[in-house]
């Protein structure tokens, strides 16, 4: 498979590459570089920037909680309407955010169908437990595509091989399938981290937007730019070093082991 | 592969030929023109019925709305977006589009909007500063957030709304769905979601009105036909549709 790369492939790929990384370069230009230490320490900054970590860690924790078991059942779970429970958990990849967010009021709102229930007890909306489900749920579909996947390419004689040593489902899930498939799980998992932290349709319609409680960093990048432009290019440098840096280290440590 | 290769050329190239058939179509009927309109939010529904009208007194000519937070709109027009007329819920919003000259042509005061019937019981705006309330405002950076800062001021109000919405309508949606007990709007809006929302007026809305500037946007092709526009919103019929919706005409 040596030899020099053909131009049918070069040149797009090059032209893609550009597409990709000139607005970046565009951001980087921009950047108001004197004042941007300062403008750093602002308060709201790290407000913002402490929220969009913490809830899409959260938000990808339950994702991996509900969306490992799902893909398994996906995988490897004989049941009727299969293909149709698969299309309707990829739903959240097509459906606009926004609508994502009205949808999760109708259920989760104190209004809704299942929020009012407990509308005494405990409400998702304007709450940081709600950026969480919000992001969780434009997230989870990246976790549950990609493990499945790899459930499905895995080799299925290791599975057999431990039930016929006398391994029940849950030992064989835990001991042996798992394992095998952890790389697919970590690559799952660091899409939909990423994509949770990006959020931001479905947590402004669900959960609001407050400085502290709701307001993750793409809010706070919508908002900065009705007013102040350079803030909104100082917080979006912020999000893409925070995103880049934990990409590069899980590849290197484990994706690509 | 080669009959191959000029099959895919064909099937690319013919599209193009016929959209490009089709444009110098468009270009050549000189009649066709289009007006295009950037407004504020709230304006959405009186500027809509106003579109109709011009349409119909301006055979030939196409208007164009494009509707969203005033400040959004100003940093478009800022970058250059096609605009030919841009009307602002503030002038802070209107300087921001960097149009050199802008008149006000209609005033809207700020109303608390309530879910229908009530359920948080709100009277006046000192009911919003209880802490079992729940209370959307707009964010102090979008004209009716500004307001809403003013009012609450005026009235020595301390809110704790539970969230801060990025434009008016926004912040009416959340009344409509019943998550807040209250928000303040415009009573404009108010009027749009009738049915759905009940206002509540308040005299310190006195202290924060809104003033609604317009102007054409300097590098538009339209100058003549931008210049109608903003005649009939200020005529007796643009009077009469802006007061129709809830505004103080000027």
């Amino acid at each position: 498979m040596r030899g020099r790369t053909p131009w049918g492939l070069a040149v797009p790929a090059v032209a893609g590459m550009a597409f990709l990384v000139l607005p970046l370069a565009g951001l980087l230009v921009r950047a108001p570089w004197p004042t941007l230490l300062v403008r750093l320490a602002e308060p709201r900054v790290v407000e913002a920037l402490r929220l969009s970590l913490l809830t899409a860690t959260a938000a990808t924790a339950l994702c991996l909680v509900l969306g490992v078991p799902l893909a398994w059942l996906l995988a490897r779970a004989a049941f009727p309407g299969r293909g149709l429970v698969r299309a309707l958990v990829t739903v959240p990849l097509v459906l606009p955010p926004v609508v994502g967010g009205v949808a999760l009021l109708l259920v989760f709102g104190r209004n809704g169908l299942a929020g009012r229930w407990f509308a005494g007890v405990f409400s998702l909306p304007f709450t940081t437990a709600g950026v969480v489900v919000a992001e969780a749920f434009v997230a989870m579909p990246f976790l549950v595509i990609s493990v499945e996947g790899t459930l499905r390419a895995a080799d299925l004689r290791y599975e057999e091989a431990a039930a016929t040593l006398g391994a029940s489902r849950w030992t064989v899930f835990r001991r042996v399938t798992l394992p095998l498939v952890a790389p697919g799980v970590t690559a799952g998992a660091v899409l939909c981290w990423a994509r949770a932290l990006g959020e931001f349709g479905a947590t402004i319609t669900f959960a609001g937007n407050f400085p502290g409680t709701t307001q993750t960093m793409p809010l706070a990048v919508y908002l900065a730019l009705e007013n102040d432009p350079d803030a909104a290019i100082v917080l979006s440098l912020v999000l893409l070093a925070v995103c880049v840096a934990v990409l590069a280290a899980l590849r290197d440590r484990w994706i690509r082991a | 592969m080669r009959s191959f290769g000029r099959r895919v050329l064909g099937a690319l190239v013919a599209p193009v030929l016929v959209a490009g058939v089709l444009a110098t179509a468009g270009c050549a009927n000189k009649d066709e023109r289009t007006l295009t309109v950037f407004a504020a939010a709230s304006l959405t529904e009186s500027f809509g019925a106003l579109g109709t009208a011009f349409q119909a007194s301006h055979p030939g000519v196409k208007v164009k709305f494009n509707f969203g937070s005033s400040a959004t709109l100003a940093q478009q027009i800022a970058q250059g977006a096609p605009a030919d007329v841009f009307a602002a819920a503030s002038p802070a919003t209107m300087a921001q589009s960097k149009a050199p000259k802008s008149r006000v042509f209609a005033r809207n005061r700020l109303e608390i909007a309530v879910p229908k019937g009530n359920p948080g019981h709100v009277a006046g705006l000192k009911d919003l500063a209880n802490p079992s309330l729940k209370v959307a405002l707009c964010a102090p950076q979008v004209p009716c957030g500004a307001a809403a800062v003013k009012a609450l001021a005026a009235g020595g109000v301390t809110v704790k709304p539970v969230t801060l919405e990025q434009d008016v309508k926004a912040t009416l949606t959340k009344v409509r769905l019943g998550e807040v007990d209250a928000a303040l709007v415009y009573r404009t809006d108010v009027k749009a979601a009738a049915g759905a929302v009940e206002g509540i007026e308040f005299p310190e809305a006195g202290k924060a009105i809104n003033d609604y500037p317009i102007a054409t946007v300097p590098k538009t092709r339209q100058y003549a036909l931008s210049r109608e526009f903003i005649d009939l919103v200020l005529s007796d019929e643009g009077r009469r549709v802006l007061s129709g919706a809830g505004f103080t005409p000027v």
